[in-house]
């Protein structure tokens, strides 16, 4: 997992690598302080020698000097590497992220692709940092405090080694028993999330019910859960301050007496009392340095999910790629379909196509009608290889899809999908999409040919006039023409319509019809609807059911044969004929 | 993050801090003093711990110097009593940790209940006028800066400035003119501290505002990632992103060395202090300008060490202490929202008939009535009927902006009232103002004759029936989801409502049949299924008035048959109130209002629209679109 990671790291390892040097060469100095001050202390204080006082003073003076310096290049240093990781990191996740493949992305589903991208890289970065400062700092300072008081005086930091353990084995049982407790309680802090967020967006319906206190109820079960366990947690952790401060004093008192035993018969001249004062400064310096292990090592655990999360992302494998030698020229749009099928999970029992046979010549006109989840949307997302087939073969100008070039073959099979987007932007902006080199009389003519070039005349700013997110600013109808637009703009010769004129009134829809048939007579047209007057005029109607095509004909031959064609044509236009 | 923070930075209201005081003080008073105490004593006990190295070294070791056998019992002595304070200290420091423990976790609970109880409270205005986002960030990032404040800033506050308090007196009592040195030095580590942090907050807020972009960025184009494919537009996406992301790691890096550097810098800032005090101590006592026993040298500048750090720890806590009082303003401001009024006296109650007369009854009887007091002590009781009269309503969602005019219609009992008319003609503005989700600004609108404002809320919503067009269904199983509205409902009555609304057999599909958990508002059912949902969700509470709001749309036209067979059956003998896209389902309305900018500028039954060739004549043909 961290090799996977540590690959994003890339320019910035220079900064990633002087950051711990940096730090050790402050820690090495910040131990050396108090040591010198023993000095200061004995030879100075004691000796009542000003000279040394100065000597030393000076070089005390110059180490808190250099001490600062390289602490403050260290965090300058983390700041650049561990900003420039997450950049990369977000950067690989992304690129990662355009080569999945429709599978890929219905595997992660969108929102939690989006969190992955932006929170768990927040977090993994924060834990980044902490590993490049603290975590090489706090350890360092502790071995490099132990050895000098090892040096100082081995028999007295005995203390240490006694005590560092025993202090190191309650840090890690508190952290034991408490972690998953925590870990319980950001997991019941998502349900908390979650009831909340149900309440904000179907308020209405919580209003509608009169149920606002069942809903409190349910919120308040969810955040006294929390209450419990994080009191569980917190009561544990209460004890970690007392027990660090407990091992520091007993090494104070430890060091005193017998420190003190060692001063008086030695007169000095084993142990001064400028070292015991130093001693004294280690032992809170060791013993903090543990305390700060323990808590790197908390979050790091914490960050670790985050980092799996993304591990994940970056080491899964696009599931459509090219072939070795791709063929990048689509001769035309006739399409064929042997044998197929086709199920999203790729699992056999669960397929929405099933063994499917089909036909199309180039240039024909294609209509599909049928019930939600009859299969419709599948089986055209399998012409431009947005899924794979699970079985069987589809021919693509009498060549397999698998065998083109991706990119060729998307450009030539255009898709406007039923779930369609506009992106923040200009209309042309947007437009664009389909070519980027396209010319302002080229955008102009496919919006005349989908019949938008209209009402973009009537907006102020006309093709330049700005798309909020979501293409929230206009209205249903004229995002769908829109987006047949930047379909039509990639000269394709195939052209899939999935539900795009559901909002669009039925006069434009039939001039929409009417324009393909005339501007673009070469390309096969594939369109599906809810509507028969979208599809009514095709040269073949396939009606889908659960699956299965139920029949293939024309609007004349079906109203003959296809119970459910009829059906769906009774329901829609009985009504309005009697009137018209 | 909120808006006003990228823009003016953290904004904190007055009185915040006492406001959240309170919530401490208020169920909590003998336990916060009982803290105080405690961290009082283990302050104490940590300054007496410094001061003991100067007894120690003074009194102790330096007498006994070169004496020939040393007596050792005055320094166990010592040691004893030292090691009783500590004690002292360590439990006092258990203790309290342990109580602030409870009660932070205490008080957040509070706030967080609160919170949700007032939300719950708020109108739909508040809803349609504030982000999902931004009422979302008041449960997580503002709780959570305030749980870091309550649970460890705060404690650490009071016990640094007690530590700090105490140091300084015993700094005083040490060597007064060292510590005006040490204090001296203080300000100038406090004024430099202070200098980078306004630095880096002024940076914080680029980063801040960077992320949004690169984060708001990511989601559209995941969101869109689809589209991006079939447009083979990958290339294009990747570069805009590096220049977002380039800008964000600009921004970043230059709000991070700041903060990185600030520790490192007040940390040996601190030993420089450290040694200065130790030269200047000297050089002051060798010229005899002070007399200093090095017993005093030695715990002084132990003090020094003790006086910076609390001050570093205040100056590091300050950042996130003014950011969680921002987020606490934050979310006070929501708790004080004006919530719904609600003055309306007459309720829904079930009633018997008796001799014709209608008598309350606790039994349910499925036969409803308004009780209806008056000002002279006496009761009424009106039967429900489900009769909506609308007379010369006018309203806007702001005050000067008008968005429905002088509409007036009434529906009988049994009636299917339909609006057909343009996205923001005003047509899901009338049922708002029914139900009253929002307050009529001008006219009336009558409820089996009762003034609406008059009828509690809660009984005037229980009493109509509504479907939304966008569902929502809740994490539960299918059946939580379909009695939502009734509680007590039987499986059988859950089936059967089931079947009305013809979602009974794709129900039965699934593998756990009615007990199939939902997730993330039903994500695994199609739209149109959750829509049946809605309908059967509905249908269970049996309501005298329905109000239908697109409730079809999302459904493809065959399975809109099966459901407006359902639903139908369900309107028969129903006041209904419906907004339809598709015209075929309101055809057989008694009356269809055709509504334009906010007013009804055709009205009648099917026939005699389409005989008059207005606007719904266009609509019908296919002439004109909708939307």
């Amino acid at each position: 997992m961290i090799k996977e990671l540590a690959k994003s790291v890339r320019e910035y390892k220079k900064y990633a690598i002087l950051t711990p040097i940096c730090v050790a060469i402050e820690v090495v100095l910040e131990i050396l302080i108090p040591l010198l001050m023993a000095e200061l202390v004995d030879f100075g204080i004691y000796a009542g020698d000003m000279n040394i006082v100065y000597k030393v003073g000076l070089q005390l003076i110059l180490y808190a000097i250099f001490s600062l310096m390289f602490g403050a290049l260290s965090g300058w240093f983390a700041a650049k590497a561990s900003s420039g990781f997450a950049k990369n990191l977000r950067q690989d996740l992304y690129y990662k992220v355009q080569n999945f493949s429709f599978y890929n992305i219905d595997r992660f589903s969108t929102a939690s692709l989006v969190t992955r991208l932006t929170t768990d890289v927040s977090n993994v970065q924060r834990s980044f940092q902490m590993i490049t400062r603290i975590a090489v700092r706090a350890p360092l300072m502790a071995i490099v405090a132990l050895i000098s008081a090892l040096r100082i005086n081995v028999k007295l930091s005995l203390v240490f080694l006694i005590l560092i353990p025993i202090i190191g084995l309650g840090l890690f049982l508190i952290i034991r028993k408490a972690h998953p407790i925590m870990k319980k309680v950001f997991k019941t802090y998502d349900k908390l999330n979650n009831v909340v967020e149900e309440n904000v967006s179907a308020i209405r319906v919580v209003k509608s019910f009169v149920l606002e206190d069942e809903e409190i109820e349910k919120f308040e079960n969810v955040s006294d859960d929390i209450y419990q366990n994080f009191i569980k947690a917190e009561k544990l952790l209460a004890a970690n301050m007392p027990l660090m401060q407990f091992a520091i004093y007993l090494c104070i008192i430890l060091i005193s007496w017998f420190g003190a035993h060692i001063i008086v018969e030695s007169n000095m001249s084993i142990l001064t009392t400028g070292q015991l004062m130093t001693l004294f400064t280690y032992s809170i310096q060791i013993l903090s340095s543990l305390m700060m292990v323990s808590m790197v090592l908390v979050m790091i655990t914490i960050s670790k999910s985050s980092a799996e999360r993304i591990v994940e992302v970056l080491q899964e494998i696009p599931d459509i790629s090219n072939p070795e030698k791709p063929i990048t020229e689509i001769k035309d749009g006739s399409i064929e379909f042997n044998n197929v099928s086709f199920s999203y999970i790729k699992d056999e029992s669960k397929e929405c196509l099933k063994n499917i046979n089909l036909n199309i010549k180039s240039g024909e006109t294609i209509g599909i009608i049928g019930g939600t989840g009859s299969g419709k949307s599948s089986l055209v997302n399998l012409i431009p290889r947005l899924y794979d087939v699970t079985q069987g073969t589809l021919k693509v100008s009498g060549i397999n899809v698998k065998d083109y070039d991706i990119k060729s073959l998307r450009n030539a099979v255009s898709c406007v999908l039923q779930k369609n987007v506009l992106f923040t932007g200009t209309i042309k902006d947007n437009i664009r999409w389909g070519d980027q080199n396209a010319t302002d009389e080229e955008i102009i003519h496919v919006c005349k040919l989908a019949q938008a070039d209209e009402f973009i005349s009537t907006f102020p700013d006309k093709y330049d006039t700005f798309i909020e997110e979501g293409g929230t600013n206009v209205s249903g109808g004229q995002k769908q023409r829109l987006c047949i637009a930047r379909a039509l703009l990639k000269k394709p010769k195939i052209l899939i319509l999935d539900d795009s004129t559901s909002a669009v009134d039925t006069k434009t829809d039939k001039l929409i019809q009417t324009a393909f048939k005339e501007q673009i007579p070469d390309t096969t047209k594939i369109i599906i609807s809810q509507r028969i007057s979208s599809v009514e005029h095709a040269d073949k109607i396939i009606v889908m059911d659960n699956g299965n095509i139920s029949a293939i004909g024309t609007h004349d031959e079906l109203l003959k044969q296809s119970n459910i064609y009829r059906e769906v044509y009774d329901s829609q236009v009985k009504g309005s004929d009697t009137n018209e | 993050m909120n808006k006003d923070m990228k823009k003016h930075g953290p904004k904190i209201e007055k009185g915040t801090i006492g406001r959240l005081l309170k919530y401490i003080t208020k169920n909590h008073k003998k336990k916060f003093i009982f803290v105080i105490i405690c961290i009082i004593l283990s302050s104490v006990a940590n300054v007496l711990g410094s001061l003991f190295l100067q007894t120690l070294i003074d009194d102790y070791i330096t007498p006994l110097l070169g004496v020939q056998n040393p007596v050792y019992t005055g320094l166990l002595k010592a040691i004893g009593v030292m090691g009783l304070i500590y004690l002292v200290g360590i439990i006092t420091a258990y203790v309290y940790n342990r109580v602030m423990a409870i009660i932070s976790q205490n008080v957040l609970k509070d706030i967080r209940d609160e919170m949700f109880i007032k939300m719950q409270a708020l109108p739909i205005r508040y809803f349609d006028t504030h982000t999902h986002g931004d009422i979302m960030s008041h449960y997580t990032n503002d709780t959570d800066t305030l749980r870091q404040m309550i649970s460890n800033s705060l404690p650490q506050f009071v016990s640094s400035a007690i530590t700090i308090i105490s140091v300084f007196c015993s700094m005083i009592y040490l060597a007064p003119i060292l510590t005006v040195f040490v204090i001296l030095f203080s300000i100038i580590t406090i004024i430099v501290t202070r200098l980078i942090g306004s630095k880096s907050a002024k940076y914080f807020i680029n980063q801040q505002y960077s992320l949004g972009r690169v984060n708001g960025f990511i989601e559209e184009m995941i969101s869109g990632q689809k589209v991006v494919k079939v447009f083979t537009h990958e290339e294009k996406a990747k570069q805009d992103f590096d220049i977002l992301n380039e800008q964000l790691n600009d921004d970043m890096f230059k709000a991070n060395r700041y903060v990185n550097i600030l520790m490192p810098i007040a940390n040996n800032l601190g030993n420089l202090s450290y040694v200065l005090v130790a030269i200047f101590g000297c050089l002051l006592s060798f010229n005899g300008i002070i007399t200093l026993t090095p017993g005093t040298l030695v715990a002084f500048l132990q003090l020094t060490k003790s006086f910076n750090h609390p001050i570093n720890q205040i100056s590091n806590q300050l950042n996130s202490v003014i950011m969680a009082l921002a987020g606490a303003s934050r979310i006070f401001k929501m708790m004080d929202e004006e919530p719904e009024h609600d003055e309306g006296y007459v309720t829904l109650v079930n009633v018997k008939k008796e001799n014709g007369k209608l008598i309350e009854t606790d039994e349910k009887t499925n036969l409803w009535a308004w009780k209806h007091p008056h000002h002279d002590g006496t009761l009424d009781y009106v039967e429900l009927k489900g009769h909506i009269e609308l007379h010369e309503v006018d309203f806007g969602y702001v005050p000067e902006k008008t968005v429905l005019y002088d509409i007036s219609l009434y529906a009988k009992p049994g009636q299917k009232i339909a609006f057909v008319g343009a996205t923001g003609a005003g047509k899901t503005t009338i049922t708002n103002l029914i139900n009253r989700f929002y307050d009529i600004e001008d006219g009336k609108i009558r409820y089996d004759g009762i003034n609406i404002n008059k009828i509690k809320k809660d009984s005037l919503r229980k009493s109509l029936g509504i479907v939304l067009q966008d569902t929502y269904l809740f994490t539960g199983t299918i059946k939580d989801n379909i009695k939502y509205g009734c509680d007590n409902a039987t499986d059988e009555q859950v089936i059967e409502a089931a079947k009305l609304a013809n979602a009974h057999n794709f129900i039965e599909m699934l593998p756990n049949g009615y007990d199939t958990m939902l997730t993330a508002n039903g994500a695994q059912l199609s739209q149109g299924q959750r829509q049946l949902l809605a309908i059967a969700r509905v249908a269970i509470n049996n309501p005298p008035v329905m109000i239908l709001d697109e409730a079809t749309s999302s459904i493809d036209t065959r399975t809109e048959k099966i459901v407006q067979d359902g639903m139908d059956k369900l309107m028969e003998g129903r006041t209904v109130l419906v907004i339809a896209h598709r015209l075929s389902t309101i055809r057989n309305s008694k009356a269809i209002m055709v509504l334009e900018k906010g007013r009804i500028i055709e009205r009648g039954n099917h026939e005699e629209l389409i005989q008059q060739k207005g606007k719904y004549y266009q609509l019908y043909t296919g002439a004109f679109e909708l939307e």
